[in-house]
């Protein structure tokens, strides 16, 4: 809808501050479309050229733009043949490259990785760190909820159209971190001890289990157990997965 | 503008790297071959004939020119068709469209430049293929036909008007569900010509009317007739009745319809194209 594909049945939107219909603002926007189709009778160096076009750069920035973007998906050598011979993920390359030539502001990319081996998911997270460190915003739209997890720096939870809940994963990680701790002889009130940094602490087999809300606390933690004189072998804080958030996040949703 | 330049050029790319227009160049190749070939035995049979006339030599030959620009009609009529027949709709249930119309062009653009762009391919596949036929009239045979730039204009017409429709039905159905519309308007088009043409000669103005309501419908084969007629000669239409030739012959006020049916229908599909999801 913000690419003005589909018409809104009602409300505004804008796109870096001008109305989502403007054909103007979409020089500054890239997209990379889930069911990426293109001119199968266009060779690599053509649809790049063709996109780069229609995104209004001129003859000479094309020149230099097209055999950069090809070697950035690692299409160099695919450069003159046609289309209509690549594979699903060589086509996800040259579709990501057509969406990036004219280096947009704003890119949406759905599903980039989806028919990629790891090694093109991974030049794919590189791209997209690039992108960022050139100042653009990338939206991710993904299913593989761990590839986001590696990639985003913010998480949208969108359910039925609707943003159900936001996560920053690297400035403010949210959630409960669960620590697993593999400890020698410990007397009970030592682990009492350590409920002022976390709720429930088990003890059990000589595996101390536990839960925090904070990092800072894990230091503390430690420091407990060392000062107590306990033998320390194992010290595992565990993270609630993005997946893990997804799932309690859907169920707490009330219309799931 | 230079964003519609684009599309109008790799619209007519697409049709020359998909082989598009060099087959229909090689069908119509062959066509040619064949009507040389009959140009030539015929020229030659009544050269030798004794019997006939000259002036109806030359009408004879005249007419089975007349054969020859209807064939090519025909086959520029199913060209225009079945190549433009997929361009909207097929890029739209494949979801190619996504990568292009995201970008920044309007849709009027997009639609307006593959149009001009299958344009500019029909009027070259109309001026080689209808020259074709005419050199080989004048040099096989030795006639020209009359008003021949205005009937390959009038058949180019014919055929904007078939494309257009094509291109307004793409934005509303699927692909075969647009051929079947556009060749099914056409043969009404055709059959009401032909019950146009026998109520002329039986002096029937009811079945002439209901020829005319189909071209109403479609103008596409009157705008054919009136073309044909253009390029019949004087004896040509006090005589004949084929369906290569013209008895009765739409108007000049049936050209500017069908102009404007064009522009119409043209203005539509744009509108429809613009405010439809993709």
């Amino acid at each position: 809808m913000l690419l003005g594909l589909v018409q809104p049945t009602g409300g505004d939107a804008k796109i870096l501050g001008c109305p989502y219909s403007s054909v103007e603002v979409r020089r500054k926007v890239g997209f990379l479309p889930e069911d990426f189709r293109f001119y199968d009778w266009l060779t690599a160096s053509e649809l790049l050229d063709l996109h780069g076009r229609l995104s209004g750069l001129t003859a000479g920035e094309l020149k230099v733009r097209v055999p950069a973007y090809l070697e950035l998906v690692g299409l160099s050598a695919q450069r003159d043949l046609r289309l209509r011979g690549f594979s699903k993920g060589m086509l996800q390359r040259i579709g990501l490259a057509q969406a990036l030539i004219h280096e947009p502001e704003l890119i949406f990319l759905d599903e980039p990785t989806s028919g990629l081996d790891p090694m093109g998911r991974h030049l794919v997270r590189d791209i997209i760190r690039q992108q960022r460190a050139r100042g653009a915003t990338v939206f991710l739209n993904s299913h593989l909820l761990s590839e986001v997890e590696i990639t985003c720096d913010t998480v949208v939870f969108i359910k039925q159209g609707e943003v159900i809940a936001t996560r920053d994963l690297h400035s403010s990680p949210e959630g409960e971190i669960h620590i697993a701790i593999r400890v020698g002889p410990v007397a009970p009130e030592t682990v009492a001890g350590l409920s002022q940094w976390a709720s429930s602490v088990q003890l059990a087999h000589n595996r101390i289990t536990l839960s925090t809300k904070s990092m800072d606390a894990l230091p503390e933690i430690l420091r407990h157990l060392v000062g107590a004189h306990v033998d320390v072998y194992e010290f595992t804080p565990q993270r609630l997965s993005l997946e893990d958030s997804f799932l309690n996040i859907m169920g707490e949703d009330p219309s799931s | 503008m230079n964003q519609l330049w684009i599309i109008t050029r790799v619209t007519f790319l697409e049709a020359a790297r998909r082989k598009i227009l060099w087959t229909a160049m090689l069908a119509a190749a062959a066509f040619l071959a064949l009507f040389g070939t009959g140009m030539h035995y015929q020229t030659k049979d009544l050269l030798t004939s004794r019997d006939i006339p000259p002036v109806l030599r030359y009408q004879i030959l005249l007419t089975m020119l007349q054969v020859g620009l209807y064939a090519i009609d025909m086959l520029a009529v199913v060209m225009t068709v079945l190549t433009s027949v997929d361009t909207i709709s097929g890029e739209i249930a494949s979801s190619t469209i996504h990568a292009m119309a995201t970008k920044p062009i309007a849709r009027w653009q997009l639609l307006l430049g593959k149009w001009l762009g299958f344009a500019a391919m029909i009027a070259a596949y109309i001026a080689l293929t209808f020259g074709g036929v005419i050199a080989v009239g004048y040099f096989i045979g030795g006639v020209v036909p009359h008003g021949a730039l205005q009937g390959a204009l009038l058949v180019y017409l014919e055929c904007l008007v078939l494309l257009t429709t094509t291109f307004f039905f793409g934005t509303w159905f699927s692909t075969l569900t647009n051929g079947v519309i556009v060749l099914g308007l056409h043969g009404l088009a055709f059959i009401g010509g032909w019950l146009e043409q026998i109520g002329s000669v039986t002096k029937s103005p009811r079945l002439v009317m209901v020829g005319i309501l189909s071209s109403v419908i479609m103008p596409s084969e009157g705008i054919w007739r009136r073309a044909s007629y253009v390029m019949q000669s004087a004896i040509g239409r006090s005589l004949d009745f084929s369906p290569f030739t013209t008895r009765s012959a739409p108007s000049v006020t049936m050209v500017a319809y069908a102009a404007t049916y064009l522009l119409v229908v043209l203005a539509l599909a744009l509108y429809r194209f613009q405010h439809r999801d993709l």
